[in-house]
């Protein structure tokens, strides 16, 4: 009995989720062409294409994984191997475990206030930060349990060398542990590609091409929200083949993050 | 006599020095961890300020939203946050339960990984394909099948048939909650999972060995044991209903008022900040959204530090995302 209901929650359960990844390929299936990827967002009722705003979320994606990712890893080498055992490192993991969770439409406005508002304009800039600042306990968490699988006996190696621990953390336990922090990175990228919230008032968007980090950018996510939310037809069936985009990329880097940490050996296992 | 200072020395100083810088580099990127949490809360209490003082405590209950007048209070987001979570933790909950128990328990072997591996998956699909889904495919079958079974059956009841009368819309907080409830199952499955294997296999091994049932190891062994984690899992997955953005603006009607029915058009407050954000005129209309933008990060501050401390007791940290 207990095999039947458990089995049938668990069908119903991906029946939904089946059917919800069915209508999104056969709705954004159809628009997808070489327009998509070659002509700007096009005015009501014209056609065209999403360049600018793919354009715009890579720019801004790639910036704040570049913000993001560097202090990530710093924050869990000192989680892992510096403050290791002291205790304001319970409290830091704590926190960021949190933050991990925190809506990322606070994310958005706390960006706002601090960046747009200084700023007097909305800018590709704010989007780039709002989003490292998602990208950050993301990085943090992974690289932190990345770094724990390095064995000691590799540290004590190096440190019977004579070399000081940054030598060690640079020279040894980084590389051993490359595929693992690239994991972490990737289920990141993952996060934030599809993150809608905190770009709409930071990033907000843009008709045009725009190739300043000063102005507004265009940027998919954005660009879906306001298409679907439009009477349009043209602008709706462009959300369609926007989203299915987000969904294929996303879907695609889980994957590869999941071979590369089982390739580690960590498995899947996240449990200490 | 000045001691001769030898080439090695120079580098062991150097080394020494890298040394320091590093070890201070790696600590202030943590401690940003920690002024990340105390800057977006000091930051919004700073944007909420003029609403904050203007309204006072009255902020949280009154339902009044008048850009125009310049009267806002916070009551009618939150309580469609409050409703429309609770509407998809009632219907995620127990699917969630169901599937992860399948996944650790009951499933066969060689099924386990690959379901695991696809709820897994699923978990990580932007919200905002679940929005546009709610959007264009799911409202206007609930507007012309479930909507109208509510309200013709449900709606005549006195008491309960309250919240299933008036015309049915297709968008409306009840919408919103069902979409929720889609895009909470994956992720609560996940941590649930994770949750349930965590039970020691000893202890599993010895009820079996007493001539349990399956079904008994599940409920009296696996169960209770982890029974901090389910409450745990659940929480985490209730912080994330609530501050969803993406899969509610789509559906919840961007109406700002409290009405009975749960088919009528709402909004919650990451809604309501999406939706206006960008319009809003004069500082007051602002600093009320950032003041939703506080209420709501308190809210789930709480509940997402609660459900952490739970896991934290089995031993299992949670999720990476």
């Amino acid at each position: 009995m207990g095999l039947g209901i458990s089995g049938l929650t668990t069908l119903i359960a991906l029946g939904i989720l089946a059917i919800i990844l069915w209508s999104l390929l056969s709705r954004g299936f159809g628009g997808l062409s070489w327009r998509v990827f070659t002509q700007m967002t096009p005015p009501p009722g014209g056609s065209g294409g999403l360049l600018n705003a793919i354009v715009g979320s890579v720019t801004m994606t790639v910036l704040g994984i570049l913000i993001g990712t560097p202090v990530g890893i710093l924050a869990a080498t000192f989680l892992a191997e510096y403050g290791r055992t002291e205790r304001v490192s319970v409290l830091i993991r704590f926190i960021n475990d949190v933050l991990l969770s925190a809506p990322s439409i606070v994310v958005g406005l706390f960006v706002y206030t601090l960046m747009v508002v200084k700023m007097g304009h909305f800018s590709a800039l704010a989007g780039a930060v709002a989003l490292s600042i998602i990208v950050i306990p993301v990085v943090v968490r992974t690289a932190e349990d990345m770094l724990h699988l390095i064995p000691l006996g590799l540290r004590h190696a190096s440190a019977a060398l004579g070399a000081q621990p940054w030598r060690t953390v640079m020279h040894v336990v980084y590389p051993a542990a490359r595929s693992g922090l690239l994991t972490g990175v990737l289920l990141a990228l993952a996060r934030i590609s599809g993150e809608t919230a905190p770009l709409l008032f930071t990033a907000l968007n843009n008709q045009y091409w725009s190739n300043t980090l000063d102005q507004p950018m265009a940027n998919l996510p954005v660009v879906i929200f306001q298409f679907a939310m439009s009477p349009y037809k043209n602008w709706q069936s462009l959300a369609w083949t926007g989203a299915l985009l987000i969904t294929l990329f996303v879907l695609l880097l889980s994957i590869i993050a999941r071979l590369l940490s089982s390739f580690l050996g960590s498995g899947e296992s996240r449990i200490e | 006599m000045v001691a001769r200072v030898l080439p090695y020395q120079l580098r062991m100083r150097h080394e020494a020095r890298v040394e320091v810088v590093f070890g201070l580099l790696t600590r202030s990127c943590a401690y940003l961890v920690l002024a990340l949490l105390a800057g977006v809360l000091l930051t919004l209490i700073y944007g909420s300020w003029p609403a904050l003082k203007t309204f006072k405590l009255a902020f949280l209950t009154r339902e009044v939203w008048d850009p125009v007048a310049g009267q806002f209070g916070a009551l009618a987001p939150l309580y469609g946050t409050v409703v429309t979570s609770l509407i998809a933790m009632l219907l995620a909950v127990p699917f969630a339960f169901g599937a992860a128990i399948f996944l650790t328990e009951t499933c066969p072997m060689w099924l386990r990984t690959p379901i695991a591996t696809c709820i897994e998956l699923l978990a990580g699909v932007p919200s905002i394909v679940y929005g546009l889904w709610g959007l264009f495919l799911f409202a206007p079958v609930l507007q012309q099948t479930l909507q109208p079974w509510l309200i013709a059956h449900l709606g005549p009841i006195p008491g309960i048939g309250r919240l299933f009368r008036g015309p049915p819309f297709g968008i409306g907080l009840l919408t919103a909650g069902l979409v929720l409830a889609i895009m909470v199952l994956p992720f609560i499955t996940a941590v649930m999972r994770e949750v349930f294997r965590a039970t020691p296999t000893s202890l599993k091994e010895a009820a079996y060995g007493l001539g349990a049932t399956q079904w008994e190891v599940v409920w009296h062994v696996v169960v209770p044991n982890a029974r901090a984690g389910i409450i745990g899992a659940i929480m985490l997955g209730l912080g994330r209903a609530l501050g969803e953005t993406m899969a509610v603006t789509f559906v919840a009607g961007n109406a700002q008022n409290i009405s009975v029915s749960l088919l009528a058009p709402g909004t919650t407050i990451s809604a309501a900040i999406a939706n206006e954000f960008t319009e809003a005129v004069g500082p007051l209309y602002l600093s009320a959204l950032i003041a939703l933008g506080l209420i709501l990060f308190l809210l789930t501050l709480s509940i997402i530090a609660a459900a952490r401390l739970m896991l934290l007791r089995l031993n299992a940290r949670g999720p990476r995302l």
